[in-house]
Order: C-alpha cells, then sequence, then structure tokens
C-alpha cells in the first residue's frame, strides 16, 4: 500500500503521529550563564576552555556532554537511540563529527549554520514519521572562541566591532525525540528556501537572515492557512535587534500582525548591559535557548504552540573575501504541548 | 519584467519585495528611478532588477540599523591613541636624558612600546583596549604587536610550523606586503628626483 503525502501546500509537512520530545539538555559558557535566563540551563562551564587543551575540543565535549546528558535524562543509553543528527559551525563540522566518534550512534553530520538546531529537529522527526527510527537525538553547539577565530579575527585581537555586529553564543542543545511517549510533540516542519536580498556586510548577519525568516514564516502561515497570532510564541533563532526589527517591518508589510509573541534567542539570551551589541547568533544560540527555558515553559505548559525558526547566515570567510553577499535559510518547527489534566 | 527565475528566486517575498520599492519611492521621491532599458537580453534585464530589488531592502535596513556613534569612537581614538604616543615620548624623552641620541633613543622606544603592546596582548587587556579605542589603539606600534602577539597565541595549538609560523602574519601580513610596497615606491621616486 502506498503511504498517503504529508506534504501541505508549498513547503510543509505535516507529521501523522508527532514525535515526541522525551528530554532535552543544553550547556552553556560562563557569558550565557550571567545572562537572564542563566538559571534554566542544565550547566554553566567555569570557563571557555571546559578543561580541554583547545577550544574546538571544548565545543565537541560540550556536545558530547550534552547529549549523553539528554539521553541519561530520558534514562536512556547510546544503543536505545537509532540516529543522531548533529551540527556546528566549524569547517567540516568538526565539533559534531568527533562528539560522534565517543558517542556510539549511528550519525548524519548536518550544516545549517545558525539553522542547524531547527533543521535536524525536522529531519529527526521526519526519520520517526517515517517509520524509519524509534528514537532520534538532535544536537548542535556553537563556541564563541572557535567561530571568532574561523569567521573572523583571533580573539586578542583589539578590534573595534559594529554597533550592529552579534556574538557568537558559547553553547549546545540536545533533544531527544521518540514515536511514544508523554512531552511536546513536533506536528509541523516548514523547509525554508535560500533567500538573498544582497547584504554583504558579514557583521550584518541580522539584516541578511530577516527575509529567510519572515519568507519561511509566510509559506508555513499560507501552507497551514493559519495566522501569526494562533501561535503564543514565534521563536527566532539568531536575528539579534536589527534582524527583529526588520523581520517585525516586513511581515507587517505583508500584513501579518505580530505582538509579544515575536521573539527572538538572540536578543533574549544576554542582559543589554553584557554589551554583545546586536545581540547573540550561532548554533548554539537557538538550541540552548530552545533546550533551556523555552521547552521547560512548554513543558510547564506556558507555552501551548510555538513556532521555532532556525535562521542561519550561509556564509564562509572565503565568500565574504570574494564579495559574494550573505545568501539565508531558515526552518520552522512547530512545538505544542498539552499538559496533562 | 520580472521573469519566473526572480519570482521563484523572492519565493513569499515577492509582494514585500514590491511594496518596499513603492515605499522608498515615497520616501525619496527627489531620487530619480532607475528605468531598465528594453535593448537588454533578459539575463541583463533580470541582473538590474535584482539590483533594484536589493537597494531597495538596503534602504530600509539602513533605517533600522544603529547609529554608528562617529563622535564619540573619534573622541575615543583620538584619547587612546593620544595616550599611547604621549606614553612613547616621555619614555623617549627619559632615555635621551640618559645622552642616547635621537635615532638611539627612538629604537629604544620602538623596542618597549612592542614590548608593552605584546606583554597586554597577552594579559588579554590589549583587546579590550582595542574595542573603545578602534584606529587609536591599532595604528600604533602597539597595534602591530597586538595583531602578530595575538595570532600567535590563537594559532599555537595547531603547533609551531602549520600554526604559529604559518599564521603569525595572519592580521599583519597584508600592513607589511604594502608596507613594503610603498617604501619601494618611495625609494624609486627618491632615487630618480633627488
Amino acid at each position: 500500500m502506498q503511504q498517503p503525502i504529508k506534504k501541505i501546500g508549498k513547503q510543509t509537512l505535516q507529521f501523522m503521529q508527532p514525535p515526541v520530545v522525551l528530554s532535552f539538555a543544553s550547556i552553556v559558557g560562563p557569558m550565557e550563564g550571567k545572562g537572564p535566563y542563566g538559571s534554566a540551563f542544565d550547566y554553566i562551564l567555569e570557563d571557555t576552555l571546559f578543561g580541554e587543551k583547545s577550544w574546538e575540543k571544548a565545543e565537541s565535549k560540550m556536545l558530547r556532554e550534552t547529549i549523553k546528558m539528554t539521553l541519561q535524562k530520558a534514562n536512556l543509553t547510546a544503543p536505545d537511540v537509532d540516529f543522531m543528527l548533529a551540527g556546528d559551525l566549524l569547517n567540516q563540522i568538526v565539533a559534531a563529527n568527533f562528539a560522534a566518534r565517543e558517542i556510539t550512534i549511528p550519525f548524519l553530520g548536518l550544516y545549517g549554520a545558525c539553522s542547524t538546531m531547527a533543521e535536524s529537529i525536522g529531519l529527526g522527526s521526519i526519520l520517526i514519521d517515517g517509520g524509519f527510527a524509534h528514537r532520534v537525538i538532535a544536537g548542535v553547539s556553537s563556541h564563541h572562541h572557535t567561530a571568532e577565530r574561523q569567521f573572523r579575527f583571533p580573539t586578542e585581537q583589539g578590534v573595534h566591532r559594529p554597533l550592529w555586529s552579534q556574538w557568537t553564543v558559547t553553547g549546545s542543545g540536545g533533544i531527544l525525540l521518540a514515536r511514544e511517549g508523554n512531552g511536546p510533540v513536533i506536528t509541523h516542519l516548514t523547509v525554508g528556501q535560500v533567500v538573498d536580498l544582497g547584504i554583504k556586510d558579514s557583521n550584518d548577519m541580522g539584516a541578511a537572515m530577516a527575509p529567510a525568516a519572515v519568507d519561511t514564516l509566510i509559506r508555513h502561515f499560507q501552507d497551514l492557512n493559519r495566522q501569526s497570532l494562533d501561535y503564543d510564541l514565534i521563536l527566532t533563532g539568531d536575528l539579534g535587534t536589527v534582524g527583529l526589527k526588520l523581520t517585525w517591518e516586513l511581515l507587517k508589510m505583508e500584513g501579518y500582525r505580530v505582538e509579544n509573541n515575536l521573539k527572538d534567542c538572540g536578543v533574549l539570551l544576554y542582559h543589554p548591559e553584557q554589551d554583545t551589541h546586536a545581540g547573540g547568533s550561532g548554533c548554539g544560540c537557538s538550541a540552548v535557548m530552545l533546550c533551556g527555558p523555552i521547552l521547560r515553559r512548554v513543558v510547564e505548559g506556558a507555552y501551548r504552540r510555538v513556532l521555532f525558526v532556525g535562521t542561519g547566515a550561509l556564509l564562509s570567510p572565503t565568500t565574504v573575501y570574494q564579495g559574494e553577499s550573505v545568501p539565508s535559510i531558515a526552518h520552522a518547527v512547530v512545538i505544542e504541548y498539552i499538559p496533562p489534566g | 519584467m520580472y521573469n519566473q527565475n526572480l519570482k521563484n528566486k523572492y519565493n513569499a517575498l515577492f509582494n514585500i519585495v514590491q511594496r518596499l520599492k513603492e515605499k522608498k519611492e515615497q520616501a525619496q521621491p527627489q531620487k530619480e528611478k532607475t528605468t531598465i532599458p528594453s535593448n537588454l537580453n533578459p539575463v541583463e534585464q533580470e541582473e538590474l532588477q535584482k539590483q533594484i530589488d536589493q537597494q531597495a531592502y538596503q534602504w530600509l535596513v539602513q533605517q533600522h540599523q544603529p547609529r554608528t556613534t562617529w563622535l564619540r569612537n573619534t573622541i575615543l581614538a583620538f584619547l587612546v591613541g593620544g595616550i599611547i604616543c604621549t606614553l612613547g615620548q616621555i619614555i623617549q624623552n627619559y632615555f635621551r636624558g640618559f645622552g642616547l641620541t635621537l635615532r638611539e633613543a627612538g629604537t629604544v622606544t620602538v623596542f618597549i612600546m612592542v614590548f608593552l603592546g605584546a606583554f597586554l596582548t597577552g594579559l588579554g587587556i590589549y583587546d579590550k583596549i582595542g574595542k573603545y579605542g578602534g584606529a587609536g589603539s591599532i595604528i600604533p606600534i602597539t597595534g602591530f604587536a597586538n595583531s602578530i602577539v595575538a595570532s600567535a597565541m590563537e594559532f599555537k595549538r595547531e603547533g609551531y610550523v602549520y600554526g604559529v609560523g604559518a599564521r603569525l602574519f595572519n592580521v599583519a601580513g597584508p600592513v607589511l606586503t604594502f608596507g613594503f610596497i610603498i617604501s619601494v615606491l618611495i625609494g624609486l621616486l627618491y632615487y630618480f628626483f633627488t
């Protein structure tokens, strides 16, 4: 018997058996720990090296420990999980690859820049709903220093950052999805299209990503015939203050009303006094906010329906130096939860 | 005017892009509107249309970007740069007091300033100065020392050959390259015109 197609409209998938979020965990760096949501993360690093010899090693360890912690919280071990989907910002996604070397779960490495958390949750849900897996673990990480040295300058270099630049988050988040169980469920996924409105300044990632976020949001609303106010929370990944304002503006132009339910992880994660300029960025930014405070609040019943939009700027230092603009992508997943009782 | 290819690229943003252009025109009526000449081939037309659309978005972005605090930055750069140069002058005067010639005192001062820049980088202080000082802390020789030591510290983990050795001049390299080129050019001018 042929299976029915689960795609709705142009870009949205509807899961027939919505995968359940069994557990989630997050580890953040010291600076993120001092932010407004410090107490909502599972573990705060004392220093950015995490007892390792290099920042790359520290990032990989952070991801590894997050995955282990996620499994522990669900009282499961590695053999209980069918696939691990993970990614990060480094060249050849080494943090994820090296974490997977230690965790013996069949592994698919992903790169979606800062949108990887949404991408991995989406793909994990597809695997489960498609009947290919019982349990899938998704995890991503980013590290301020590894990203900084790869994309910009050596960390001790005295540079003046523009006011619209963002601060790469040190942190990693993991989420365990399963076919059966109790917990929040992933009901839909909207796969984004790469959008580029010609922003060339690699510091201005919020402005580059805002159109991608808006594009995916509009497609999502159209495909499901929903409105922006149907969601208790629309959580974008790392648009920062500039990108969030632009998203707001662009959505308004298309006639969508967004009120206090549109929030951005990059803006939420730090206190304004922490002087990150436009807010946080990086894979870890959306990952730690989702797998920390936001899912906690979902489980508590504060949010019944959340639209999580991971946004990613698909640039590399080489493309920037060659004068290319910054293409961007956004994927959206719907998380719903009705608390028992 | 729009071919399907460009429309596909805008996906759900097509209407927004059109509205952005209208808004930009309303806000800047004095600006001449770019029209697309009909004698261009479809690929060139698409390229030009894309540029017009992108400019409309960039116009919106500019309105929402935080204003760069030019005055504050300039004053801070002046103060930080000034303090570094004054310090250099004090050191130079001090050594001249020992009877060194201007050239000798200058050389010693350079040694000390480079050491200070490197030392403060190692302590993790120079990047904090640079955050406020901007060009004021990059242009003096302490900034040059900072760029080399910062690279050395950064790439030490990749070993002494492929890390420190290969990438020591990661940031300072262009300064040296163009510094050498300019000095050769000035040398040639000096040779031919004196």
